[in-house]
């Protein structure tokens, strides 16, 4: 079937915090592997996706149902679900950060690749990156501050790959 | 098993979650010539459904995908085209 007709899957990734970084590029990556043609079109917050550091934090103030676990210790331990208050989350300095410091920390236990490897292997296989040039002008950013390899287009460069899609999410 | 088959390449995947074991399974699949064998080592469980779906999509041959009940997973893949 690899010869014939490839199928197509066209992703929009428009949310840039850690949880949601990882969607888009695990499922192109994935895609990609299976021979499928694969476009990610970055726009809104997904765009600092594109930047050589990904620096995505992820808010725990903001995802209510997200556990709040600790990624050492025994394993009873681990599996506690710390209730913290709202009060603290919003308040705490530099709370966010430490969520995800321990996110990271849980996903490496795991084995999960980083969201900077997925978007590697993306490239390796020839997923198309591209970047939402209207976004790029309203948030300030340029081709330089993204990683090289991506294009840059708008609506109707995405919705034209999208038209023969088999899938197509909006993340 | 599967000692009549001769492997060309072993691929070590074990510790990786998905996507990765099938991400790495393309990558070396696409530097072997077509008729070799690679195998490939997983510890992810979901690894199983994951590498019978890449192998129906990619028409490449699934030979063995075996539980070897240590928490490891074997897979040997044919390259056919």
């Amino acid at each position: 079937m690899a010869e014939e007709k490839r199928r197509r899957l066209a992703l929009i990734a428009s949310r840039g915090t850690l949880d949601w970084a990882y969607p888009p590029f695990i499922l192109a990556s994935g895609a990609a592997s299976m021979d499928w043609d694969v476009a990610i079109f970055f726009t809104f917050y997904g765009l600092p996706l594109l930047k050589p550091k990904i620096s995505a934090q992820v808010s725990p103030l903001g995802n209510p149902a997200m556990p709040m676990n600790m990624p050492f210790g025994p394993e009873w331990f681990q599996k506690i679900n710390w209730p913290i208050p709202n009060l603290i989350m919003s308040n705490v300095p530099w709370f966010e950060a430490m969520a995800t410091g321990l996110m990271k920390k849980t996903f490496k236990n795991k084995g999960v690749a980083t969201v900077e490897e997925l978007r590697e292997m993306c490239l390796e296989l020839g997923v198309r990156l591209i970047a939402c040039q209207m976004t790029m002008d309203v948030f300030g950013f340029k081709k330089e501050d993204f990683i090289d390899g991506i294009e840059i287009g708008g609506a109707a460069t995405f919705l034209e790959f999208a038209a023969d899609a088999d899938v197509s999410l909006f993340i | 098993m599967s000692a009549q088959y001769e492997i060309t390449e072993t691929l070590d995947c074990k510790g990786l979650c998905c996507p990765m074991p099938v991400v790495k399974t393309k990558i070396a699949i696409k530097k072997l010539k077509v008729g070799d064998i690679l195998e490939m080592i997983s510890t992810d469980p979901g690894s199983i459904p994951d590498m019978k779906a890449w192998a129906k999509q990619t028409g490449h041959e699934l030979l063995v995908a075996e539980d070897l009940g240590n928490g490891e997973y074997r897979f040997l893949i044919k390259k056919t085209h």
